[in-house]
């Protein structure tokens, strides 16, 4: 499931716009060039402009997450083997899933599947 | 959002080029007009046909069709409050046509979020057109909870249970495909084996100088991959098709007019019914979301298109009509 991940954020591009999206969310300064991503602690996720924000998150076994949709567009956030998946969701339509097991959970948009993250599971 | 490079369409910069001059006369003949070419991320885009907004009668013995997509029914968001009313601008267009369509071919993202009371208020409206028949073929707005099965409660064609299915009309071999189905992490969607197979079954029985119509609702050339925009077996499909003399592919999707020839295939999308895109990867825009246009803009971006097939010939004549012209 990681490798996967690893590979569809192997583009430039997408490793930049990883970069700046978890860069923007965790610190929201213009540090973007600094040391390699640091682990977010956060149980939010927002979906904005067909991103998931932050795309990589690390949490701690029993967080609850919970997604929101802020586009005008259907998203959904669904596990890629398919473990959980909320349907559609619509503007400002949230889902919510508890990670017990420490593990990495690649996730996409069904609906736009360039759309990507991640929730690694460690114990803290 | 540079990192691949895009399928060149036709040449860029080769007004020399014979096979480019070929191509455009070929186009300007399906649309009866002359189409004026823009290139946007890429991609030759025709901004339509400089007709004087009256459609040219259809040749008598022709087989005429039309194709509308993308209504989105449930969609009420500001870059259209008003999609409802804009699908009836589109029928009453439609019922003014001076050759009455054998039918309509919706390919796709009929609703907005694939619920059944969406899809339940697309067949009440489907209602108010007065054709034969209505061909769908789902979109991924439609298939996204349930897969096909929602959206086959409502629009199971030949009741095979299936979203892909053929038939004949007019001399012609119509298909219709689904390619919203195999979404896999961070590609674009594909139409899998098991249609393939079924659609090689499908042409075995066809003979090579039958004009085919080939449905699908994402295009099935890569038009702008890191927004999903193709499908990633499509080739596999068209190793199927080249053999035939005419293939017309009809897609849906990305909300606006774009072409493409290879061969004896041309490509199509269309516009949608209820709000427009942004070009491939239209600088400064991001993400492909509903654009917000002026007022009075809208009706421009929206419309439908009307097909005719003249027996003999090989091309259709192809015409794009806006809501508003």
């Amino acid at each position: 499931m990681y490798a996967a991940f690893i590979r569809a954020c192997a583009k430039p591009a997408g490793a930049a716009l990883f970069l700046a999206v978890v860069f923007g969310v965790a610190f929201a300064a213009p540090s973007l060039f600094a040391a390699p991503a640091a682990p977010v602690a956060a149980t939010t996720v927002d979906i904005a402009k067909f991103l998931y924000g932050p795309k990589e998150i690390t949490v701690a076994p029993g967080t609850r997450i919970v997604w929101t949709n802020h586009d005008e567009i259907p998203h959904t956030v669904t596990a890629a083997d398919k473990a959980f998946d909320s349907k559609a969701l619509d503007t400002n339509d949230r889902f919510e899933h508890t990670f017990a097991a420490e593990g990495d959970y690649a996730y996409l948009c069904t609906v736009h599947p360039f759309m990507t993250g991640i929730v690694h599971v460690r114990k803290q | 959002m540079d990192t691949i490079d895009p399928t060149p369409l036709l040449p860029r910069d080769d007004a020399h080029d014979p096979a480019r001059r070929k191509a455009l006369s070929c186009l300007a003949a399906w649309t009866g007009a002359a189409v004026v070419w823009s290139v946007a991320g890429g991609v030759p885009r025709a901004l339509g046909a400089t007709t004087d907004g009256k459609p040219p009668a259809a040749a008598k013995n022709a087989l005429t069709f039309v194709q509308i997509s993308d209504t989105h029914f449930g969609f009420n968001k500001p870059a259209n409050p008003d999609i409802v009313g804009s699908y009836r601008r589109a029928v009453a267009d439609i019922h003014a046509l001076p050759q009455a369509p054998a039918f309509i071919v919706h390919t796709g993202d009929i609703s907005h979020l694939s619920r059944p009371d969406e899809f339940g208020q697309a067949r009440e409206l489907f209602q108010e057109l007065k054709v034969d028949r209505l061909h769908t073929v789902p979109g991924e707005h439609d298939t996204i909870d349930d897969g096909l099965s929602g959206y086959l409660k409502f629009f199971d064609h030949d009741g095979k249970g299936k979203g892909w299915y053929s038939f004949d009309q007019g001399g012609v071999h119509f298909i219709g495909l689904t390619n919203t189905l195999n979404f896999k992490m961070g590609t674009m969607t594909s139409l899998g084996d098991e249609q393939l197979a079924w659609l090689k079954t499908d042409l075995a029985h066809v003979s090579h100088s039958t004009p085919i119509v080939l449905l699908a609702h994402i295009p099935m050339w890569t038009v702008w991959e890191p927004w999903g925009w193709g499908t990633a077996d499509a080739d596999q499909a068209m190793a199927l098709l080249r053999p035939f003399g005419s293939v017309t592919v009809l897609n849906g999707h990305i909300h606006q007019v774009l072409q493409k020839v290879e061969g004896n295939v041309a490509l199509h999308t269309a516009m949608s019914l209820a709000y427009p895109l942004p070009t491939p990867g239209q600088e400064g825009v991001g993400e492909p979301g509903p654009l917000k246009v002026p007022a009075g803009e809208l009706g421009k971006r929206l419309g439908i298109r009307q097909l005719s097939v003249v027996r003999g010939k090989r091309e259709l004549a192809l015409i794009d009509r806006p809501l508003e012209r």
